[in-house]
């Protein structure tokens, strides 16, 4: 979605500014560096991080089993943990007795910092993947779950008896209104959920750390290899943005209609399904 | 006009009655409605008299406390298919676009066949939107939107229509022209028609016969036989006549 902004003379001038920065930013910490402003221990140069990027990635090239370790970890509590949110969130909210018993469970959770049980579930669960992912899915659940619940408790009272009146049974209200209703809500828990995800694997790993990117962060600080440690934050930096740009795109396509450019285009896509099955024609 | 002794009453009821909360709450004391088939009834008085009741009573979305209340010569117990109703506010589906919406009592009845699809078509064509059926309720105006609402309510197939305030959001002209569009579809249908409103002018305009309602506890306090012809013009509104059935209305209200 390549959306020109103005007078492409403008754009230019605006990029060349923020590059100047950049490099501006870059030169100053570099030549501090090297002067003795900046000590090269804990603040390692942009040129020393620029080569451990080099060695990590392609000359070492160990970087990429820690990464996939990890985000194969993220990808599995994620999915368990949100799927798990999304569904008890669902019961609870669709059922008024559970919920009233639940309540004091939940507002008690909501107060805990999930991440405080994370020793505990090693404890439990022993050293491993297994752990590793309960952690995970603990930080993921909660988002989605609360989300869900006050998603399909708050159905509008106005369209719940347009569809009484037209004779709608529970499953039709349930499938037809109540769930659709309750997406956006839904989505911005795992949108949260998956920001949570990323930062309970690196817990497991600093508290286990055997494999995985946040092991080998600590890894690298413990020898005093900061370049290879910022390497390794800056990937993290960019995995966060790939994940937030990624559900972003995710949460126009399901939730299509809050925004208009999302909605345009599913309304021709429906326009021409309707075209093409023959009920638009004469 | 011998009232009580029509042929053909569709919706007739007898002393119903409404309390809320163990009865403390009143909200229909004793209601007498009868009207006949095709014609149009308007439910006229300020708030808390009970008229959005007595319509969701006759729509079986709620159940009297005593009294009977007949659809078609059926006891009221459940919304039926027969019965359509409409709000104001549209109540769309802002995920579904207009024809989608249009659509959505089909679709709670079973298969939508390709004839729906057509008919739900040319509904958003006979409330002017034709052009409009693949955009979402967001991307349209207020008016717009009950357009669509009115479109759905018609693609029930209802020939009992019940409105509450269905144009009472919009602005004074969106409003006029809506009113004037709906007469002619239900003439055109032959619906018959309870059309509740807190204005008095619409109220007239528009119905056959006003039941004037007053509130605490609500009540029938007098029903108007409205004796213009059809169909009507705005002109209407402004003759002699009109005026002095809004000051009969007025009085019985309190409000002169």
């Amino acid at each position: 979605m390549a959306a020109g902004s103005g007078n492409p003379n403008r754009t230019l001038v605006r990029v060349l500014a923020h590059s100047a920065i950049f490099f501006g930013l870059l030169a100053a910490w570099e030549t501090g560096s090297r002067v003795g402003y900046l000590d090269p221990l804990f603040y390692p140069r942009p040129s020393d991080i620029l080569a451990s990027f080099g060695r990590i990635y392609v000359t070492q090239g160990n970087v990429w089993w820690h990464l996939y370790t990890s985000l194969s970890l993220v990808l599995m509590g994620f999915i368990g943990g949100s799927a798990l949110g999304v569904t008890l969130g669902g019961l609870v909210g669709l059922n008024p007795v559970v919920r009233r018993f639940l309540q004091p469970y939940v507002i008690v959770l909501e107060a805990t910092p999930r991440i405080a049980l994370a020793p505990l579930l090693i404890a439990a669960l022993g050293f491993g993947a297994g752990s590793k992912t309960a952690i995970i899915m603990l930080v993921c659940f909660f988002a989605p779950f609360i989300n869900t619940l006050s998603g399909v408790v708050n159905v509008d009272e106005d369209r719940l008896e347009l569809f009484r009146s037209l004779g709608a049974s529970k499953m039709q209200i349930l499938r037809k209104l109540v769930l659709p209703d309750a997406v956006p809500v839904i989505m911005a828990g795992e949108r949260l959920a998956l920001t949570a995800a990323l930062s309970g694997v690196l817990v497991a790993e600093f508290i286990q750390r055997d494999k995985g990117i946040g092991a080998l962060i600590l890894t690298y600080t413990r020898n005093l290899n900061m370049a290879s440690a910022f390497a390794c934050i800056f990937t993290l930096t960019v995995v966060g943005f790939l994940i937030f740009r990624g559900m972003e795109l995710l949460d126009h396509r399901i939730a299509y209609w809050n925004r208009a450019a999302d909605m345009a285009r599913v309304g021709a896509r429906r326009r021409a399904d309707w075209q093409s099955r023959g009920a638009l024609s004469q | 006009m011998g009232a009580g002794s029509e042929p053909e009453a569709v919706i007739s009821g007898r002393g119903v009655c409404k309390a809320f909360a163990d009865g403390s709450v009143v909200a229909i004391e004793s209601a007498d409605i009868s009207v006949q088939k095709g014609s149009f009834v308007s439910l006229v008085g300020p708030s808390g008299c009970g008229k959005s009741t007595l319509l969701r009573l006759i729509a079986g979305l709620i159940d009297a406390t005593s009294g009977e209340l007949h659809v078609h010569d059926q006891l009221v117990s459940a919304p039926r298919q027969d019965v359509g109703m409409m709000f104001q506010r549209a109540t769309l589906l802002d995920w579904r676009t207009s024809v989608e919406n249009v659509l959505l009592p089909t679709e709670l009845q079973g298969a939508v066949t390709d004839a729906d699809r057509k008919r739900a078509l040319e509904l958003l064509t006979l409330v002017g939107l034709e052009e409009f059926a693949f955009s979402f309720p967001a991307q349209l105006s207020g008016g717009m939107r009950q357009r669509v609402a009115l479109a759905r309510l018609l693609q029930t197939g209802a020939d009992v229509l019940l409105l509450d305030e269905p144009f009472g959001a919009l602005d004074e002209f969106t409003r006029e022209r809506l009113n004037l569009e709906l007469l002619r579809i239900v003439a055109d249908i032959q619906a018959t028609t309870v059309f509740v409103t807190h204005n008095i002018a619409e109220a007239i305009f528009l119905a056959d016969q006003v039941y004037v309602m007053t509130p605490r506890p609500g009540r029938i306090a007098s029903i108007v036989d409205v004796g213009f012809g059809r169909p009507r013009e705005l002109s209407l509104q402004t003759t002699p006549e009109f005026n002095r059935l809004v000051e009969e209305v007025r009085v019985t209200l309190g409000a002169l």
